[in-house]
């Protein structure tokens, strides 16, 4: 599937819910499944610091496409990147450098991404595309 | 739900708060934030929109009306503020930015006049930001050395550690008067008494105090008191520093520009008087004014009542949210503002703050700006409700529903 078809996918699957309570249900559920970064990378370096919750985010290689795995102390912030992840690992560097993030806006979590929430997601997102370049640079 | 206290009408009080009828997600506000800024009622409102529509001009230095009525309204403000305080004198009470820009002025000041290497400031613990790092920047400038007391395992501070932190070394203690994250009303009097027993002077933060509790600063002998306006219904970007005549006077000025001098030659700079000597430049006169609006308000209420509904809200309040399961109360001391700060077990913080939001309720989430306080608890940081004299019992019973929704939700 591809960056552009993951999200139009995640938006199907939102548009089921009529009420923000089942949303959020879906949501803290997805956060259980995060593919959860492994203890070692868990570094201060892979540390995205919000004031609210703390994001920790890795990224690997393999063959040409980039795994992402990460981890949130906080249940909400976990699901959306679960969501996040969904979207953008298992691509090549270019196709993640290229790609155009929509999905959070469609399903009404814009929100989450406001930079005054102050929970890491938003820095999370740069770093997704920075390692994108990075291992684009070193391709 | 509780029948209702007759100590204040409150339904009166709550439509003279325009915000509070407003929604939020489709929800009516439960708001309950008031520990990071207090709502504002429409005589404030309306002094701010007179101030701007009849009186505006700049102060202290025009010889036409306008100018002459504007700096009437700003002086009496102060004379509102001295009044509320119980401050000696007038000049005493030094307009600033709010409680930051209060404590960094006397930080900056009194370091540059007072400090040398090897000198102690006392702070404790459960101090905001704003009254740790202001001293920690000067103590690293001068090379003095800041100490902390400790507090116990239900948010007090440790009196017979303070004690034995007090020297002769020290030069002066800052404490908060009540803390924004625990709610602990700290024995101000005392803690005053016995750093001037060793000389030392005492710098109060009362950022948290002022909108709950009668402060009377001669009462408590305090060296400097610091206040903000926007925490006791008034404006933003408005403060007060209090300090001792005889203390202000000693002290140099901080910023250098309009109104804080008397005479300017490219030679020599002479200072004018208090309390302009300390307010450089075109000051936050609308703020003065409205804060000044906010106090009448105050008045009008009665600090001692709003004080008691208040106790009243937090002791009902605390008895329903120990019926939660799984909820710990961060902040037990004996002595407490309305501050009610939590962790549920198995939940993030965030997590409750975002899904209550949905519900309509605003609460605080984080380290409160007390991430050293959050060390000493060993907790990333709480779910804080602060309550105020225009919450109701009602809004605590609709915050502790949605409290325990939000826990079914994400256990
Ligand atoms: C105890 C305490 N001190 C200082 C401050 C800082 O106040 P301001 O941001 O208005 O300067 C606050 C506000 O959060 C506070 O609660």
């Amino acid at each position: 599937m591809t960056i552009q078809e993951s999200q139009e996918e995640i938006v199907e699957e939102f548009a089921l819910f009529d009420e923000w309570m089942d949303k959020y249900e879906h949501i803290i559920e997805l956060g259980k499944d995060l593919p959860i970064i492994k203890e070692q990378h868990k570094t201060e370096e892979n540390l995205i610091k919000g004031c609210q919750s703390r994001v920790w985010l890795y990224a690997e290689m393999k063959g040409e496409n980039i795994i992402y795995t990460a981890n949130s102390d906080a249940i909400i912030t976990k699901g959306i990147i679960a969501l996040m992840i969904r979207v953008f690992s298992n691509h090549t560097p270019k196709e993640i450098a290229q790609s155009d993030l929509f999905f959070i806006d469609q399903i009404g979590l814009k929100e989450h991404l406001s930079p005054t929430r102050s929970n890491g997601l938003v820095s999370m997102v740069k770093q997704i595309k920075m390692y994108s370049i990075a291992f684009q640079a070193k391709a | 739900m509780e029948t209702k206290t007759s100590i204040l009408d409150v339904e009166l009080i709550r439509s003279e708060f325009p915000i509070l009828s407003r929604k939020v997600n489709g929800q009516p506000l439960v708001y309950l934030d008031n520990g990071a800024t207090s709502q504002k009622p429409l005589s404030v409102i309306s002094a701010i929109s007179k101030y701007y529509t009849y009186q505006n001009s700049n102060i202290h230095r025009g010889i036409h009306t306008l100018s002459q009525e504007a700096t009437t309204a700003y002086e009496e403000a102060r004379t509102t503020v001295q009044q509320f305080i119980n401050a000696e004198h007038t000049h005493e009470v030094i307009f600033t930015s709010g409680t930051t820009g209060s404590i960094n002025l006397i930080a900056s000041v009194f370091g540059k006049k007072h400090l040398k290497e090897g000198d102690e400031i006392i702070i404790s613990t459960m101090e905001h930001h704003s009254n740790i790092v202001p001293w920690q920047m000067i103590c690293e400038e001068k090379g003095a050395i800041l100490k902390v007391v400790p507090i116990n395992d239900k948010g007090e501070f440790l009196m017979s550690e303070y004690e034995n932190l007090l020297s002769d070394k020290t030069k002066l203690v800052a404490i908060t008067h009540v803390s924004n994250t625990l709610g602990t009303i700290n024995p101000a009097k005392e803690i005053i008494a016995k750093a001037h027993q060793k000389g030392a002077l005492v710098l109060i933060d009362g950022a948290q105090a002022v909108p709950h509790t009668k402060v009377d600063v001669q009462e408590l002998d305090c060296d400097f008191y610091a206040f903000s306006g926007h925490k006791m219904f008034g404006p933003t970007g408005v403060g007060i520093l209090y300090g001792k005549e005889d203390l202000l006077n000693n002290l140099p000025p901080y910023q250098g520009g309009g109104d804080m001098i008397k005479t300017v030659t490219f030679e020599k700079t002479t200072y004018n008087e208090l309390p302009h000597k300390f307010e450089a430049g075109t000051p936050n006169i609308v703020g003065g004014i409205g804060l000044a609006a906010a106090i009448d308000y105050i008045n009008k209420i009665g600090i001692d009542k709003i004080e008691a509904y208040e106790h009243e809200l937090l002791t009902y309040a605390t008895e329903q949210i120990k019926q939660v399961e799984g909820v710990q109360i961060i902040g037990e001391a004996e002595k407490k503002a309305s501050v009610l700060s939590f962790v549920v077990e198995g939940t993030h913080p965030t997590d409750i703050g975002t899904i209550i939001d949905k519900l309509g309720i605003a609460i605080r989430t984080g380290h409160h700006c007390t991430e050293p306080l959050m060390n000493r608890f060993n907790i990333p940081g709480t779910a804080r409700a602060t309550f105020s004299f225009y919450n109701t019992f009602n809004e605590v019973d609709i915050f502790i529903n949605a409290l325990k929704r939000a826990i079914k939700m994400l256990l």
